[in-house]
């Protein structure tokens, strides 16, 4: 094995995932490295969202073996591997109640409090407004329960974290400051970032490396300047198709 | 009464006949089915429980309930489909409410052990505990497949399986207790109880009637908590495998 297992976040080694006897996802294997923002792009259908659900654990791969920081991912209790491996969803789903409430949920599932300065500081630290607090979720914009995602996130202090097209129903606005948020968070914790997004000019612009998946396979990985110099055919036309 | 009033009595099943066939509603075939059942099957467990009282063995009595369960269990389980093992844990969740209530009514000397007040009481324990158990199943699957997104979202934030699923379990467990506790206000005021009624057209005392239809609420009171909560503690770790994940094939295949 050439590929440094130190220096990988997450290891893929040969995984292959069937749902209802539908592979969805097939051989893959490659690597996430530590501390870098990862951008994964691919049509849809290609099996982006249920790789992360297997990095996060909410699934398991039919074969093959995970290694979250060199670790194998059975190896961990599924709480602790779930707070280690944060996931924030296209949709942000939220609980029924105020934004107190689903910022303070990761610490109430471990019986614990957010103490009122903490959650001040974190809405202040994704941009929303502390007054927020009080406020019900269902009467936030899609920018701000986005927002209030990834500060939920946070609070369970994740290594790594997996985005799930955070950014695609919101507007230019919202976008520029998810972005932001996302490149801070990196730089300023060294947050491994795995981000799937369908915007290739995002991929470029936040990506150190990038992964191109299609149909359930990773056809290539690699720095991000790959996306101006693919080597396969298939990459090459999803490419043009999208430009 | 007797065969003679009995056969009169038949009057309340010739006048839905003729309503529905001057009114052509087709219930007539249902309606003559349903007659005959009801009298097959009541004279059955008519003979039965007398022959049963006669002896006085206890063996039959557990055989009685034995029989209950068992028919209250088929009815339940087509409602749980997507919970493995649904057949044992509605086993399970009826022995031992019959178990809990007639401990009870037979330790604090509240009815005494003979067939007469055990096999009454226990088809009026295990047949509520059996349309709880439908309620609440009905309910539970239909918050567990609509509440899907709270539930990835709780076990994604490192909650444990009670934990993505407590919401679910609470509401169900309300809303299939509920009826009872809500029916139980107005009882005597909109209609009299079955048993009560019964009991006083029997000639028995109406004071004493009362006596044990309250003896009954009160039984069913404990059925409809127990049930839910039982049989929810029973159902939820199902869902989920060894590794905390949620099992959602289970649903998939309810919508087929």
């Amino acid at each position: 094995m050439k590929i440094s297992l130190k220096d990988a976040a997450i290891y893929l080694d040969d995984i292959s995932y069937e749902k209802n006897n539908h592979s969805i996802l097939s051989n893959i294997t490659g690597m996430i490295p530590k501390g870098k923002i990862t951008t994964l792009v691919g049509p849809s259908g290609a099996g982006k969202t249920s790789l992360l659900k297997l990095c996060n654990g909410l699934t398991s791969p039919t074969s093959g073996k995970i290694y979250i920081n060199n670790k194998r991912i059975e190896s961990y209790h599924p709480p602790s591997l779930r707070r280690h491996v944060g996931l924030a969803l296209q949709q942000a789903t939220m609980i029924y109640g105020t934004v107190r409430k689903n910022l303070a949920l990761p610490l109430t599932l471990q019986n614990k409090q957010l103490p009122d300065n903490q959650a001040e500081e974190l809405l202040k630290l994704v941009g929303l407004d502390a007054k927020l607090l009080s406020r019900h979720v269902n009467d936030l914009s899609g920018g701000q329960r986005q927002k209030l995602s990834i500060a939920r996130t946070l609070i369970n202090q994740p290594d790594i974290l997996l985005l799930d097209e955070i950014t695609s129903s919101l507007d230019p606005i919202s976008v520029k400051e998810i972005e932001e948020l996302i490149d801070m968070i990196n730089k300023k914790y060294r947050t491994t970032i795995v981000w799937i997004t369908h915007d290739l000019e995002q991929a470029r612009k936040m990506g150190d490396d990038v992964w191109v998946m299609m149909q359930g396979q990773l056809i290539e990985s690699g720095p991000i300047t790959l996306l101006d110099n693919p080597k396969t055919d298939t990459v090459k036309q999803f490419l043009k198709g999208r430009a | 009464m007797n065969t003679v009033t009995l056969t009169f009595a038949l009057i309340f099943v010739l006048i839905p006949l003729l309503l529905s066939k001057y009114f052509k509603l087709g219930l007539e075939k249902d309606t003559i089915i349903a007659t005959i059942r009801s009298i097959i099957q009541l004279f059955i467990v008519g003979y039965l429980l007398q022959f049963v009282f006669d002896s006085e063995r206890y063996i039959y009595i557990a055989l009685m309930i034995m029989i209950m369960i068992g028919a209250a269990t088929q009815n339940a389980r087509k409602k749980g489909k997507m919970i493995k093992g649904i057949t044992w844990k509605l086993v399970t969740t009826f022995a031992l409410i019959e178990f809990i209530t007639q401990f009870i009514l037979i330790g604090f000397k509240i009815t005494p052990p003979t067939a007469q007040y055990m096999i009454p009481l226990s088809g009026m324990v295990i047949g509520n505990s059996m349309v709880l158990a439908i309620l609440f199943l009905n309910r539970f699957t239909g918050e567990i497949k609509s509440q899907q997104d709270e539930t990835e979202l709780i076990l994604s934030l490192g909650g444990t399986p009670k934990q993505a699923v407590q919401n679910q379990l609470i509401h169900s467990i309300r809303a299939s207790t509920i009826p009872t506790i809500e029916s139980q206000k107005t009882i005597g005021l909109v209609q009299l109880p079955g048993m009560m009624s019964g009991q006083i057209i029997a000639g028995a005392d109406p004071l004493q009637a009362v006596f044990f239809q309250l003896l009954v609420l009160f039984l069913l009171l404990t059925t409809a908590v127990f049930t839910s909560i039982l049989l929810g503690f029973l159902s939820y770790p199902t869902l989920f495998n060894e590794r905390m994940q949620f099992l959602d094939e289970e649903l998939k295949q309810l919508d087929d």
